[in-house]
C-alpha cells in the first residue's frame, strides 16, 4: 500500500519536475545558428579550400608528393638559359615554368599535408568552405597563371633548346669546336 | 442558434433545412478544424524546437509561419501510393473512417452558447461512443496495409484506446452524477459565472458538498487528462506509432492526402479531447472573469468572447499535451497497461464512489 502511493507520488512529482525543466528551456536562447545570415566563427587553424600563390611557387612538386590522395597535379617545364623567372618572396630563384598546377577538390581530403613541405609557403588553407558545384569537373581548380598559348610556347622552347643541345652535342662529338648560338630574345 | 438563423436565411422550407444542415455541419471543419490543425502543427514544431533550444521552422515567412501551409500543399501534390498487396477497399476506407470518427465528435462540442453542432441531450455519451469508430478505422488501416509494423501499431493502438476508455468513462460518470446531465451545453451553462463555479472547483453553489468535492475533482481531472492523452496516442502513450520501433505505426504505408487525413484526425482529436476536458471541468466556453459584452451592454459580443475563451482553454490543453510530449519518454507496453489497470481505474472507481457519496449530502 505504501509502495502504491509512493509510486503515484513519485510519478507525479517527477513529471512536474520534468515539465518545469522543459518549460525553462523554452526561454533559453536557442543554440541554432541561422547559417547563411549568421556564420560561425571558424577556429584559427581551420582546414578548408587550398590556395596556391603562383608568384611564389617554384614547382618543386613536394606538395604533390605529400598528397595522400594524389589530388595535386603539377607539370613543370625547365626554363631555357636566359629566361628570367623572377624570385619568390623569400628570395629563392625560380627555375621552372609551371604550365599546369591543378588541385581536384573532389578528391582532396583537407589533411593539410601538402602545406608543410612547401619551401616557399605558397600553398595554404583559406577560410573558404562554400564551393559546392553541380558538376564534379568544376571542382578541378587550375592555379597555373600561364595562358595555354604561353604553355605551348614554353614547351616548344624547351624542346627546341634540347634539340639544339642534342645537335650541338652531336656536332661537338664530330667537330670539337665550341660555338655559342643559343641566345634568343628574352621572353616574358 | 446558427441553425435557426440559416434556416430563416434560406426561407423556411425543406430545402432550407438541408442547406442549413450542410452548412452547419461543415462549419467546424472549415472554420475551426483545418485552421486549427495548421496552427497546431506549427505550434508543435515551435514548442518542440524551443524546448530543445532550437528554433524550428524559420525559412518560410516570418518565423516560418507559412511552413504548415507549404506542407499541406506538398501533401496534396504527392502521389497516392497503394501497394500491390494492400487490401484496396479497406486501405482506402480507413483514413475516411478515422477522420469522420474524430470529426463526428465535434458535432456535440459546444463552441459557444449559440453554436453547437447538434444540441443533443446525450452529448458526452455520444462523443465517447462515436470516438470508438476511430478504433475500427485504425485497425482497418493496420490490417489493410499488409505490413507487420502497421498491424502491430494498430493492435497496440486498439488495445490502448479500449483500455483507457474505462477511466475516462468513470470520471465522466462521476461528473454526470454531480451535474445530472449528459449534455455538454447544459454542463457548460451550469458552470456560468466566474471561475469559482467550474466543476474543477466543485461546481456552482456554495454549500458544503462543493468544498468537499474540490480535491476529488482535481483527481478526476488528472485521471481524465491522462487517459484522454492515451486515447489520442500522444507521447508518453505513443506506442502505436513508436518511431523507433514501428516506423510510424498504422499510417506507415499511407502517402499524400490519405496520410494528411490521419494527420488531420490526430490534431482534431487532440483538440476534441482538450475540449471535452474543458467542457467538463473548466467551464466550457464560460469566461472565468465575466464578459466584456455584459459590462458595456453589447450582447452580440458575448458569443465571440465565449468562442475565444473556449479556443484559448482548448489550445492551452493542446499545448500541455505537446509540453508533455517533449518532456516524457515513451512508456513500455506493460507500463502502459499498469498505469491504466493498476492506477487509473482503481483510483477512478474510488473517486466515483466518494463523489457519489458526497452528492448524497
Amino acid at each position: 500500500m505504501k509502495e502504491y502511493f509512493g509510486n503515484i507520488y513519485s510519478a507525479l512529482a517527477t513529471i512536474f519536475i520534468g515539465m518545469k525543466i522543459t518549460f525553462k528551456h523554452m526561454f533559453v536562447p536557442s543554440v541554432t545558428i541561422q547559417y547563411p545570415e549568421v556564420r560561425p566563427q571558424l577556429p584559427e587553424r581551420e582546414r578548408n579550400r587550398l590556395y596556391v600563390n603562383m608568384d611564389d611557387c617554384i614547382g618543386c612538386d613536394q606538395c604533390a608528393r605529400a598528397c595522400p590522395v594524389n589530388c595535386i597535379i603539377i607539370e613543370t617545364v625547365k626554363s631555357v638559359p636566359g629566361e628570367d623567372l623572377g624570385k619568390t618572396s623569400n628570395g629563392k630563384k625560380k627555375a621552372l615554368w609551371i604550365p599546369t598546377f591543378t588541385i581536384d577538390f573532389a578528391k582532396c581530403c583537407y589533411c593539410q599535408l601538402c602545406v608543410f613541405p612547401c619551401p616557399t609557403d605558397c600553398i595554404y588553407m583559406t577560410d573558404v568552405y562554400e564551393f559546392s558545384e553541380w558538376d564534379r569537373d568544376n571542382l578541378i581548380y587550375e592555379f597555373a597563371t600561364l595562358t595555354p598559348l604561353e604553355r605551348q610556347e614554353k614547351r616548344d622552347n624547351l624542346a627546341k633548346f634540347n634539340a639544339e643541345k642534342e645537335a650541338e652535342k652531336l656536332k661537338a662529338a664530330s667537330d670539337p669546336k665550341p660555338e655559342i648560338k643559343k641566345d634568343k630574345p628574352e621572353e616574358k | 442558434m446558427i441553425y435557426d438563423f440559416l434556416v430563416n436565411l434560406f426561407g423556411n422550407s425543406a430545402v432550407a433545412d438541408i442547406i442549413a444542415g450542410i452548412i452547419q455541419s461543415l462549419l467546424p471543419l472549415f472554420v475551426f478544424i483545418l485552421p486549427f490543425a495548421l496552427f497546431a502543427v506549427y505550434l508543435e514544431r515551435k514548442v518542440s524546437a524551443h524546448m530543445q533550444d532550437r528554433l524550428g521552422p524559420m525559412r518560410t515567412g516570418w518565423h516560418g509561419w507559412k511552413q504548415t501551409i507549404a506542407d499541406i500543399l506538398k501533401l496534396l501534390q504527392k502521389e497516392d501510393i497503394v501497394a500491390r498487396d494492400n487490401d484496396k477497399m479497406l486501405f482506402n476506407l480507413a483514413p475516411i473512417i478515422v477522420f469522420s470518427g474524430s470529426y463526428a465528435a465535434f458535432a456535440a462540442i459546444p463552441f459557444t452558447s449559440i453554436f453547437i453542432g447538434t444540441e443533443m441531450d446525450l452529448g458526452i455519451f455520444y462523443i465517447v461512443a462515436v470516438s470508438g469508430i476511430v478504433v475500427a478505422g485504425i485497425l482497418m488501416a493496420g490490417w489493410a496495409s499488409n505490413n507487420k509494423y502497421s498491424l502491430l501499431g494498430s493492435m497496440r493502438s486498439v488495445a490502448q484506446i479500449v483500455s483507457y476508455e474505462i477511466p475516462t468513462m468513470l470520471v465522466v460518470l462521476s461528473l454526470i452524477m454531480i451535474s445530472g446531465s449528459m449534455s455538454l451545453h447544459t454542463l457548460s451553462e451550469q458552470q456560468t459565472g466566474y471561475a469559482w463555479n467550474w466543476y474543477i472547483f466543485g461546481g456552482p453553489g456554495s454549500h458544503l458538498s462543493k468544498f468537499l468535492l474540490i480535491p476529488f475533482m482535481f483527481v478526476g481531472f488528472l485521471i481524465i487528462y491522462i487517459s484522454t492523452l492515451a486515447e489520442v496516442n500522444r507521447t508518453p502513450f505513443d506506442i502505436p506509432e513508436a518511431e523507433s520501433e514501428l516506423v510510424s505505426g498504422y499510417h506507415t504505408e499511407y502517402s499524400g492526402m490519405k496520410f494528411a487525413m490521419f494527420f488531420l484526425a490526430e490534431y482534431a482529436n487532440m483538440f476534441a479531447v482538450s475540449a471535452i476536458v474543458v467542457a467538463l471541468f473548466l467551464g466550457g466556453y464560460q469566461s472565468p472573469i465575466g464578459y466584456l459584452g455584459n459590462l458595456i451592454g453589447a450582447k452580440w459580443m458575448i458569443p465571440i468572447e465565449q468562442f475565444s475563451w473556449f479556443t484559448i482553454k482548448g489550445i492551452f490543453f493542446v499545448f500541455v499535451q505537446m509540453w508533455l510530449r517533449w518532456t516524457l519518454p515513451r512508456l513500455r507496453v506493460d507500463q502502459l497497461m499498469a498505469v491504466c489497470w493498476k492506477y487509473l481505474i482503481p483510483i477512478a472507481f474510488v473517486n466515483l464512489i466518494i463523489i457519489g457519496l458526497i452528492t448524497l449530502l
